[in-house]
């Protein structure tokens, strides 16, 4: 081992190549997985922010707020239900913002919920033609006090103050009530329009295992309703899985990258100490010894790759205004890429094990190479 | 001779073939019998493919003999498998190779070293036998530098050094004059010679100049994988 770290120390120069190209490919695997954590992020936060443990749609919405419709009837079929504590209803329409100081066609795309019950990290509801913003609007140039006007009705809401990570399907969130909300979607979606008492989804609060509460509220409405956990139905909001496929799918392949050009580098680097190792096993060395040296130099490799990875993908998260890049690079992600980076690289060296093991010690002896 | 301590190698009958297809098989050692006293020097004298080498490994626990019995120091390695011949070599055996190898990043000190780190790791022992050692070689001033700083010479007497870091039984020295112009392969020879004779190790010197062999106590000749002590 001691050999393997002062290789490294004093032939620095033999590994600066490996560190570069695994750098790149660490900052690649990072910024993607903070992409895909910024995407998820934006289309789920209104789902996730839900301050309830349930959320229930009609039975052929396919977990989509704009397909779901939840009449006064089914909600008190929910509301009976043994463990349900309370019940607030969610509807949402999506639309364009006219921004004051905005050109006219440069519309800021907005998602204007009305609710019952606030999620976390926003206020009771506000009065009619009020709303919270979600802090990603500022990138648009939306700030407190300022009215902006929605859809093609231009239906007028004032801005008056911001929350954080509610976005939906990547647009801001506006909170307001429900009646503002059933105003502006009669007036800009006509065809969409609900009945008063009607809401898209219910929120709904119990006292037990949130899986089984969904499941008791679906047999009680008798199919007409498809509940989910707030952690699930996040994750079947419309689009997310398929992203969430999409970019796994990159980072694999990027993982696989990172293997090949670690396990021919090492075996590069196996095939030029042959003599070296061919002295080492002479004099007593194990191959185990030496293949653990290997690893171990291939271990700090990437993980000296990984930390300037992440020190420059924090860097590129800092520069990016906030709603521009969905990027999102959390602590989490960081330490799932160093850690998938440093396997990758234990088991592109495995390649080089042959070679080491088939190092002859009687190639030190008779040989004046 | 010392009278006390076992033959440093006693080798008997020992035959090494190798398969070279067809179902026909190359001799590289016939029936060799040698006898290698606690404290002697042989040279073991030869041209090119004559056997040298396999005798040698043989010898340090890097073959196997197909057949025939092989005592180190008293030890019967005949039938050892791979990992017992590890660790014979780690403790019982010293080499001196034909192109030196030093480990090139390490200091001279460090290439010392290197034997108790792959082997018995006895960490403070391991560092003042290299101390000790350097300096009956001469290259207390030279323990730091790195072998590209060293000359041909002082890079043959570290890879002595090396050789007896573990306190071998059997130094194994492979033409250790080939690389050193004649003045200094005289000098490494002198001071292979007094440094065994010092401490009372054996050794095979492998060569095929006979200039050196008035280093020696005995000479060996070998030829086409037979030895003739004459």
């Amino acid at each position: 081992m001691k050999l393997a770290l002062r290789e490294l120390v004093r032939r620095p120069g033999r590994f600066v190549m490996a560190t570069v190209v695994l750098t790149l490919i660490a900052v690649l695997l990072m910024f993607l997985g903070g992409l895909l954590d910024g995407l998820t992020r934006s289309a789920t936060g209104a789902v996730r922010a839900q301050n309830g443990d349930v959320l229930v749609y009609s039975e052929a919405a396919q977990s989509s707020f704009l397909r779901s419709r939840i009449d006064p009837d089914l909600r008190a079929t929910v509301e009976s239900v043994e463990g349900v504590t309370a019940t607030g209803g969610i509807g949402i329409v999506q639309l364009g913002a006219r921004v004051p100081g905005n050109g006219p066609r440069d519309l800021a795309s907005v998602a204007l919920f009305g609710y019952e019950i606030a999620p976390r990290g926003v206020p009771d509801a506000p009065p009619p033609g009020q709303a919270y913003a979600d802090e990603v609007l500022e990138a648009d140039g939306v700030k407190q006090g300022m009215e902006l006007l929605l859809g093609p009705a231009r239906s007028p809401i004032v801005v008056i103050g911001f929350v954080s990570d509610t976005a939906y399907s990547g647009q801001g969130g506006l909170w307001a009530s429900p009646q503002t909300w059933r105003e502006v979607l009669a007036a800009n979606r006509p065809d969409a329009q609900v009945a008063d008492g009607v809401f898209q989804s219910l929120v709904v609060r119990g006292d037990g295992n949130a899986s089984a509460l969904a499941e008791a509220i679906d047999r009680a409405t008798d199919g007409a309703t498809k509940s989910l956990t707030v952690s699930a139905a996040a994750a079947a909001t419309p689009g997310v899985s398929e992203q969430q496929s999409t970019f796994n799918q990159i980072i694999g392949i990027t993982v696989l990258i990172a293997l090949v050009v670690i396990a021919l580098f090492f075996a590069l680097l196996t095939v030029e100490r042959v003599a070296l190792y061919g002295v080492l096993k002479a004099i007593g060395a194990r191959s185990s010894t030496i293949f653990a040296g290997l690893v171990l130099q291939a271990a700090i490799v990437a993980l000296i790759a990984s930390a300037i990875a992440a020190a420059l993908v924090y860097g590129i998260e800092a520069l990016i205004p906030p709603g521009t890049v969905p990027l999102f690079v959390s602590t989490s992600r960081v330490s799932t890429s160093v850690a998938v980076l440093i396997l990758a690289a234990v088991l592109g060296c495995a390649f080089s094990l042959r070679r080491v093991l088939k190092v002859d010690p009687a190639s030190a002896l008779g040989s004046a190479q | 001779m010392n009278q006390s301590a076992p033959n440093a190698l006693e080798m008997v009958d020992v035959r090494k073939v190798y398969p070279t297809g067809n179902g026909a098989e190359a001799v590289a050692l016939d029936h060799a019998t040698l006898t290698v006293g606690a404290d002697e020097i042989v040279a073991l004298i030869g041209p090119s493919g004559s056997g040298k080498t396999t005798l040698c490994s043989i010898a340090g626990g890097i073959l196997a003999a197909t057949s025939g019995t092989v005592i180190v120091g008293g030890e019967d390695i005949t039938n050892y498998r791979e990992r017992e011949l590890t660790t014979f070599r780690q403790t019982m055996i010293g080499f001196v190779f034909q192109a030196v190898n030093l480990v090139p990043f390490l200091t001279a000190r460090e290439n010392l070293l290197v034997v108790d780190e792959m082997g018995r790791r006895t960490g403070a022992a391991a560092r003042s036998r290299a101390d000790q050692l350097l300096e009956d070689l001469g290259l207390s001033e030279q323990r730091k530098r790195l072998p590209a700083q060293l000359s041909g010479g002082q890079r043959q007497r570290v890879a002595i050094g090396r050789a007896l870091m573990n306190t071998p039984k059997l130094v194994l020295l492979d033409e250790p004059t080939s690389s050193l112009d004649s003045t200094t392969g005289r000098q490494v020879m002198d001071l292979i010679r007094s440094e065994m004779k010092s401490r009372g190790t054996a050794a095979i010197v492998v060569t095929h100049d006979e200039r050196i062999t008035e280093f020696c106590d005995r000479n060996v000749h070998i030829s086409d994988g037979v030895l003739d002590a004459g």
